[in-house]
């Protein structure tokens, strides 16, 4: 097997975990921190949202690294999709798969079926002007922007370098992160998805 | 343009995320359904590790490459804001699967409706803007 092949194969979550440290690591090295929702912050900044409100009134340029990061994110993405993908669809537990299919959501079962990164019911270009998707894909970015900013930062800052700053404000953000992320799954998303 | 070296951890980032799974909507359904202990995994690694990374800097009080201290500062006090606020966000995150991190990396998988997502994410961030002063902190 090649170092490329073994690559290639799906990473375990201990292998992940040390990733993010290292990237976290990093950052910190680099004079910047693990904390990735800042960058729409700087991004309505950028946009001209401060000549007409204080929160986006600051020298963006300072946090210009947060914008580069993310489009290394787009890079790291491509670079691993196209040269390093896996031979096969992510596994995903059968309890999950049987409770999607009820939901009309198939989870592909090899690689001509789909990565399982999305699917393809809400997010195919073909399907993107289904109302139900649109929905789904416009208010939830829009409660991605509003609560990360209002909480102060997402799953990079609260939940990984907060939590390991032991951080009690973080380990309150991610309660409320899972309430509103199971309310959503267990209550919500069941009916919007058999609209 | 010594920002530029920003981009190196952000390639890594986009990697990692993508090999781990991390992006997949599917596995965020299966993490919020608790049928799988690989999201958990890599969230608690990441907080074990990070916690003695966190631990060793200030301990030797390391500096970053520019010679500075490396700070971590305390998040302000408060439970509304962050209850609320992550409440919210949570809601996005099992409807999309992607946290702030992972949008972008979708992107570079060549999924064109993870704009949609990113545009409405950052029209969110200008609405807490406007609204801040009115919201409970």
């Amino acid at each position: 097997m090649s170092v490329l092949e073994f690559i290639s194969q799906p990473w375990h979550w201990s292998v992940s975990g040390i990733g993010i440290v290292f990237v976290m690591f990093l950052l910190l090295w680099f004079g910047g921190e693990f904390g990735v929702s800042s960058n729409l912050r700087t991004l309505c900044a950028i946009g001209g949202a401060g000549s007409h409100c204080d929160f986006f009134n600051f020298n963006w340029r300072d946090q210009i690294w947060n914008l580069l990061f993310v489009s290394g994110a787009i890079i790291g993405g491509y670079i691993a999709v196209n040269y390093l993908g896996s031979p096969d669809p992510v596994q995903i537990s059968e309890a999950t798969q049987a409770y999607l299919y009820t939901v009309g959501i198939n989870t592909p079962q090899n690689i001509e079926e789909g990565r399982a990164y999305v699917p393809n019911e809400i997010f195919g270009i073909e399907n993107i002007l289904n109302p139900r998707n649109l929905f789904l894909l416009i208010a939830g970015g829009f409660f991605i922007g509003f609560g990360t900013r209002y909480a102060g930062g997402c799953t990079s800052g609260h939940a990984i370098s907060g939590l390991a700053n032991m951080q009690f404000p973080s380990l309150i953000a991610v309660i409320g992160f899972f309430i509103g992320g199971l309310t959503m799954t267990w209550l919500l998303l069941p009916l919007i998805l058999t609209l | 343009m010594k920002a530029i070296k920003f981009l190196l951890p952000g390639i890594i980032f986009g990697i990692v995320m993508t090999k781990s799974e991390a992006i997949s909507w599917f596995r965020i359904q299966e993490m919020f359904r608790f049928e799988s202990f690989h999201m958990y995994g890599i969230i608690g690694t990441a907080v074990t590790l990070g916690f003695i990374l966190v631990f060793v800097i200030k301990k030797l009080g390391l500096n970053n490459m520019r010679g500075d201290q490396i700070k971590f500062l305390p998040k302000t006090k408060s439970i509304a804001r962050y209850l609320i606020g992550g409440t919210i966000f949570g809601l996005g995150w099992a409807m999309t699967g992607a946290c702030p991190g992972p949008l972008f990396t979708l992107l570079g998988h060549g999924i064109l409706s993870i704009l949609l997502v990113i545009g409405s994410a950052i029209l969110g961030t200008y609405a807490y803007g406007l609204l801040r002063e009115k919201l409970p902190h």
